[in-house]
């Protein structure tokens, strides 16, 4: 890590990385909305931030401008150590066209609503266990006991991996999101480990099949073909690192919000049939995930001189928060009936777990609700919001309340 | 009157279906596929229109 000097312009300067960001980046969004709207920065070896909903929406259905092949913001041009496009480490979400519709197609299936709703009756018992140890405290933690189990749970699931390897979902996905600043070197050393481990999973399953999303990529074949074992690899990492703090970042900021607005807490008791237009506004409001771009090529692009190789950070946070588009946009309205919001992102690279991610964010409040139906925020201090391109608070102590008689 | 979804704009964004299953479903891919020919009645419409301000790829249309 090196120790970087803290902000003075976002303007000029912008930092994703930066503490008045993590703790509080929608001001200086709209102020960028008002002053730039684009705000560029030299860090990370040069990039820029669209502040507006216009900007984000053009930057992310513009796959001849701007290439996928790099989506976490490094400490550096990623120059020629990138994986080349057009499939990435990753595929989809590192691939560009033409490659990338057929590697998303075959994933497409598999997180469909059909199979997703299926998968809801044992989420909700995974969250109904979750509340039965955390049992009848006076104060629980609704993010480290309760939020940040439910996505390692579902998605353990969804890839077939063992049971209580959790904690090596959580290492992997730090060494992924984590490492972006460390050098190449350190990196190939860092993701030997992950690739030991996806290695070992995938042997399993071809010794031991099963009706898992790791078997069905093994078997999955296009135009005659079977998947490359790199494809496989990239496919199963990019489902296990942004299927899981995403999802817990989205619980865990509803339920911050919960307990920090008993209003919208009792109505949403109150009004169950509002849930689903309410988990809307969470998604908007909340966004966790910005992603990001490189510019393909030299170009005046947003009234901006950018060049190949900059970064191009795409807020989707800050569109959901422009007043051009959203009536009162910096309120949280639980029954907002109009909501655009692109917390998935848009384009061909929308979010291809946004069916689970949902469905999990709508069955963690509604159990959690149920359970503690009156509860508030217990020590404002204690939350703490995590840096960089998936955002959401890691700790949520709750006191609960008795419920009014 | 009619709506329709673009299909080449459509990216699956799920939103449609939720808000008027009546009206729109999904096909294999998740993406939003319209139930029957679109006909809507005065009674659809506006559930039609709301699915359509509520699509983040703007992709739904409706002829009136």
């Amino acid at each position: 890590m090196t120790i970087k000097p803290p902000v003075q312009d976002f303007a000029t300067d912008w930092d994703h990385t930066d503490p008045q960001w993590v703790n509080d980046p929608y001001p200086i969004w709209e102020d960028l909305r008002q002053r730039c709207p684009v705000a560029h920065t030299e860090r990370f070896g040069g990039g820029w931030f669209p502040a507006t909903h216009e900007g984000v929406t053009t930057v992310a259905k513009d796959t001849e401008n701007f290439t996928s092949r790099t989506i976490l913001v490094g400490n550096g041009r990623p120059g020629e150590e990138a994986m080349p496009a057009p499939i990435g480490v990753a595929p989809p979400i590192t691939s560009d066209p033409p490659f990338h519709s057929i590697a998303r197609r075959i994933m497409l299936p598999y997180l469909a609503p059909g199979p997703v709703n299926a998968m809801e009756p044992q989420v909700r018992a995974l969250c109904q266990r979750l509340l039965d140890d955390m049992g009848d405290h006076e104060i629980v933690n609704a993010g480290d006991e309760y939020a940040q189990f439910i996505p390692p749970a579902v998605i353990k699931q969804l890839l077939g991996f063992p049971p209580g390897d959790e904690e090596r979902f959580r290492e992997i996905i730090h060494i992924v999101m984590e490492g972006v600043d460390h050098t190449e070197e350190e990196r190939l050393e860092e993701f030997v480990p992950v690739e030991e481990y996806f290695r070992a999973q995938i042997e399993d399953h071809r010794e031991n099949p099963r009706d898992d999303f790791t078997n069905y990529l093994l078997n999955v074949e296009v135009e005659g073909n079977k998947l490359a074992d790199e494809h496989i690899f990239g496919t199963m990492l990019l489902t296990l690192v942004a299927g899981i703090d995403t999802t817990w970042s989205a619980i865990g900021a509803s339920l911050w919000h919960l307990s920090t607005h008993p209003d919208d807490l009792a109505r949403l008791v109150a009004e169950p049939d509002l849930m689903p237009v309410a988990i809307e506004e969470f998604l908007r409001f909340y966004a966790p995930v910005t992603m990001a771009r490189l510019v393909k090529h030299d170009m005046e692009y947003l009234g901006c001189p950018m060049k190949e190789d900059d970064w191009l950070l795409l807020g989707f946070p800050a569109a959901n928060r422009d007043p051009a588009v959203f009536k009162d946009a910096d309120q949280f309205i639980i029954d907002r009936a109009e909501n655009r919001h692109v917390a998935f992102g848009l384009g061909i690279h929308r979010c291809a777990g946004s069916n689970l991610a949902r469905m999990e964010l709508r069955v963690a409040i509604e159990e959690f609700i149920k359970r503690y139906p009156r509860f508030e925020l217990a020590d404002a201090s204690a939350v703490t919001w995590a840096p960089g391109q998936v955002r959401g608070p890691r700790n949520v102590p709750v006191r609960i309340l008795k419920e009014r008689r | 009157m009619k709506v329709s979804i673009d299909a080449e704009i459509c990216q699956g964004q799920g939103r449609c279906f939720s808000i008027a299953p009546d009206i729109f479903s999904f096909d294999d891919l998740g993406n939003g596929v319209v139930i029957g020919d679109g006909t809507l009645t005065k009674q659809t419409l506006d559930l039609a229109r709301l699915a359509q301000s509520n699509c983040p790829e703007h992709a739904i249309f409706i002829e009136e």
